[in-house]
């Protein structure tokens, strides 16, 4: 991946390994509903061509789609990708599906994280409400809601858009081309802002971030 | 899928941890960076010694399971059995539920405003 202007360190020969100064990783989830683009966004910045593995989880036994009637255990996989961002902090971006019967993964998966990109498709916006009701419900990790904008996706002002997702007015709600790497990177951003307004004003409170 | 689907080695997972499914410390994440220990020793284990191998330099656990082929949980109890060995180093600590620093928060953003 192409890195031209920036003083990161250089991924060994192999391309697979680290800079060896690099002793630090944070991690983003990437979530949001099959298909809503998770993967290609991750592919825009990842300076690695996007990895796989898959986990064996148990998955809910309630609410789940009719397909899964029980409790059971499924496969399902954890599409990533990597981003040197200066030679001592790598930065990794996990993508991951957001329903409920996936709470087992991405569970552990939150813990520590950065923050989350919620990814949302406009054309299934009830696909979202899931998704968020989770993070809110269970993780204490900021996120932003990233709008992809698919060729066909109706348009909509972004304050339409927060108002029917009913989220925090200090939740970042941004659009994007997740095939576009800038427009990608600009969502990142966003994220790692609000997560930093946020433990700062964690702190004004006097509690721990 | 079901349990019998799940058959892409040869040598099902539980066997490979001698039956463990926890490994033996907690501090491992997916993005935990792991490197082989000075010196390179290989451990006499055929699947060890792979591991080993690969992480020659540094990576993510979670790019040795993804190369490797196992799912993360399974690499978390290897690893951690080869860093008690010594053939491997943890390159990065995570303390249990604690999130990131300002310190690193404003790293980050540094680093994604360069790119």
């Amino acid at each position: 991946m192409d890195s031209a202007g920036s003083d990161v360190a250089a991924p060994a020969a192999d391309g697979r390994h680290l800079a060896p100064t690099v002793a630090r990783s944070v991690k983003v989830l990437v979530v949001g509903a099959f298909g809503v683009g998770k993967t290609t966004l991750i592919r825009a910045v990842s300076e690695i061509e996007p990895l796989s593995t898959e986990e064996r989880i148990t998955t809910a036994s309630v609410g789940v789609d009719p397909a899964f009637p029980e409790k059971r255990t499924t496969t399902v996989a954890m599409d990533f990708g990597r981003i040197t961002l200066s030679d001592e902090i790598a930065l990794y971006l996990f993508g991951t599906p957001g329903q409920r019967r996936f709470w087992d993964l991405w569970a552990g998966l939150a813990e520590g994280a950065v923050g989350a990109l919620v990814m949302v498709d406009l054309r299934n916006l009830d696909a979202s409400f899931e998704v968020l009701d989770q993070l809110e419900l269970q993780t204490r990790i900021p996120f932003a809601v990233v709008v992809n904008e698919f060729p066909d996706s109706p348009s909509y002002p972004l304050e339409d858009i927060r108002a029917a997702l009913d989220v925090l007015p200090e939740t970042p709600v941004v659009t994007c081309d997740a095939r576009d790497r800038s427009s990608a990177i600009e969502t990142l951003v966003s994220l790692v802002e609000h997560a930093l307004q946020r433990q700062s004003a964690l702190a004004g409170q006097g509690l721990p971030a | 899928m079901d349990a019998e689907e799940y058959q892409d080695h040869p040598v099902r997972s539980y066997v490979l941890t001698s039956g463990r499914a926890h490994p033996s410390r907690n501090t491992l994440r997916p993005e935990t960076l792991v490197c082989a220990a000075p010196g390179h020793r290989q451990p006499p284990d055929r699947q060890a010694a792979e591991l080993v191998r690969l992480c020659s330099g540094t990576l993510a656990l979670a790019e040795a399971a993804a190369y490797l082929g196992r799912p993360v949980s399974l690499l978390a109890v290897l690893v951690s059995d080869l860093v008690d060995q010594g053939f491997l180093t943890i390159r990065s600590n995570h303390q249990p539920n604690v999130l990131p620093d300002t310190d690193t928060l404003e790293k980050v953003l540094d680093g994604l405003r360069r790119l």
